[in-house]
């Protein structure tokens, strides 16, 4: 174990740094964007289905990594606006991931049984309370699974930001390995720990979650 | 309009279906009903699956829209309203109000899982109906109390057995105290000893009070104990109505008659006749 030695930890948990806070900032905005899509889909209005569904079929129809350069050089010089590194990077993540989960958001509310909407129709709820307290809270039990499996693919889809020029822990390992080409694998170990670390304590994360919302309704 | 039902012929109907005509795209469920039912009424819906009698409440609940026709609840239009001298179709604001007079229990119960057996029975009180929460919890306390539950308040739907989930329904359609109740087939789905304890709720009802009801029904015995009038239906269209005595007694129809056959003989495992009946529905 001599050769995966601790001196190359400091710059990488620097780096790690950037990436946590990186997926924290995006799996929030890609949540709102996935709800805002999700039940955008559901929408009794054609016009806003339209928009959602284009939305989400060119986001999840390209690669992560051009809408990233897109977001971050492109956009900039066609619109005149200038975008930190940070924010290109959580724009991008955001509205990517935010089109996946809106699949998961919009086929969780299709599977609560139809019978919930009409027992909440015979009790004269309004449509808007009809989702708020009977269709939402039942489909959000069987969203976690699918968000779970999302927030840990967004963790790994950080790693492309050093494109970028932001200094997540990817962008640090191949920083290190740039100063000395033979501690490559002991670099590369290092990040496997580090992304395997992070991404398990999200899934721990979900799972409780699960648990406590799942609690007493048997 | 039959002359059996005179103790009521003094007041306006509650519910007027008029020529309701309600298709699923080549299939006509109704077919130009027309459907008088009077306040207090007691009314039970008898006839083979798919003979459009589940569609009959689905169109009041506003479950279903109708195809054409129109019905009239108290007096107003449910599924239209006017607008500058015109009949529209009526938009939400105005089912909501329409609807509010009625109530429904299903044959699957279709409880709210997520919620306390309490909270299913105070949610609409509380949100639709702005009750303060200590009133509401108030109320449905007396009204599990009625259907046998008190005990139950803070169990979950599926800690509870069907006979119990449906008792539970009918307490969260009450408390709202609609002025109309569906009962669409509750016994079908529960097992032949549980049937029981959710007719004897039913009945109870009944006798007390001034509230119109509709009963999707198996259970001959019970509509005959519980209707005012009984209604046949087959193959979308009202075959034959009129008292219980009358229809089951000296059935006038073939349809009536072959259909009545079927649940009177082998009256033993008739429970079990009926759960086929209706699985098909």
């Amino acid at each position: 174990m001599d050769w995966l030695s601790l001196d190359l930890l400091p710059p990488l948990l620097k780096g790690l740094k950037i990436t946590l806070l990186l997926t924290v900032i995006s799996i929030v905005v890609a949540f709102c964007f996935a709800l805002l899509a999700g039940l955008g889909r559901l929408s009794r209005f054609a016009i806003v289905r339209a928009i959602m569904s284009t939305y989400v079929e060119i986001f999840r129809g390209t690669s992560l990594l051009i809408q990233l350069f897109w977001i971050y050089f492109a956009l900039p010089m066609l619109l005149d606006v200038r975008l930190s590194a940070m924010t290109a990077a959580v724009i991008a993540l955001g509205l990517n991931y935010g089109a996946y989960g809106s699949e998961v958001v919009r086929s969780s509310i299709l599977a609560v049984p139809k019978g919930q909407i009409e027992a909440s129709t015979a009790l004269n709820m309004t449509p808007y309370q009809r989702m708020r307290r009977v269709i939402f809270p039942q489909a959000w039990v069987m969203m976690l699974p699918g968000f779970g499996n999302l927030q840990i693919e967004l963790l790994k889809g950080t790693s492309l930001v050093y494109l970028i020029t932001l200094a997540d822990v990817t962008y640090q390992g191949m920083t290190l390995r740039s100063f000395d080409i033979s501690r490559t694998p002991a670099i590369l170990a290092w990040l496997l720990i580090l992304y395997f670390i992070a991404s398990y304590t999200l899934t721990l994360i979900v799972r409780l979650s699960e648990r406590k919302v799942v609690k007493g309704r048997g | 309009m039959s002359q059996n039902i005179q103790t009521f012929t003094s007041d306006e109907p509650i519910v007027r279906y008029k020529n309701i005509t309600k298709s699923f795209g080549e299939h006509t469920v109704l077919k130009e009903l027309d459907l008088d039912i009077l306040p207090g009424e007691k009314v039970a819906l008898i006839g083979p699956s798919g003979s459009g009698k589940t569609t009959i409440a689905r169109l009041l609940m506003t479950l279903e829209s109708p195809t054409s026709g129109t019905i009239e609840v108290d007096g107003e239009m449910l599924w239209h309203m006017h607008k500058r001298g015109r009949l529209i179709s009526a938009n939400e604001k105005h089912l909501h109000r329409v609807r509010s007079k009625i109530g429904m229990v299903f044959q699957h119960f279709n409880l709210f899982p997520h919620m306390t057996i309490l909270r299913n029975v105070t949610e609409a009180l509380i949100h639709v109906l702005k009750i303060p929460k200590a009133e509401a919890n108030h109320r449905a306390l007396e009204i599990l109390e009625r259907v046998g539950l008190r005990d139950h308040t803070n169990h979950y739907p599926s800690q509870l057995s069907g006979g119990q989930k449906q008792r539970v329904a009918i307490a969260r359609a009450l408390v709202m105290q609609p002025r109309i109740m569906l009962f669409d087939e509750v016994t079908s789905a529960l097992d032949p000893e549980l049937v029981g304890e959710v007719l004897d709720v039913i009945k109870a009802i009944a006798s007390e009070g001034d509230m119109t009801m509709i009963l999707i029904t198996h259970e001959m015995d019970f509509a005959r104990d519980v209707a005012d009038r009984i209604i046949f239906t087959d193959g979308g269209v009202i075959v034959e109505q009129g008292t219980p005595a009358e229809l089951f007694e000296n059935p006038k129809s073939a349809r009536l008659q072959s259909f009545l056959s079927r649940f009177m003989k082998g009256q033993p495992d008739r429970s079990a006749d009926d759960r086929v009946a209706a699985g098909t529905e």
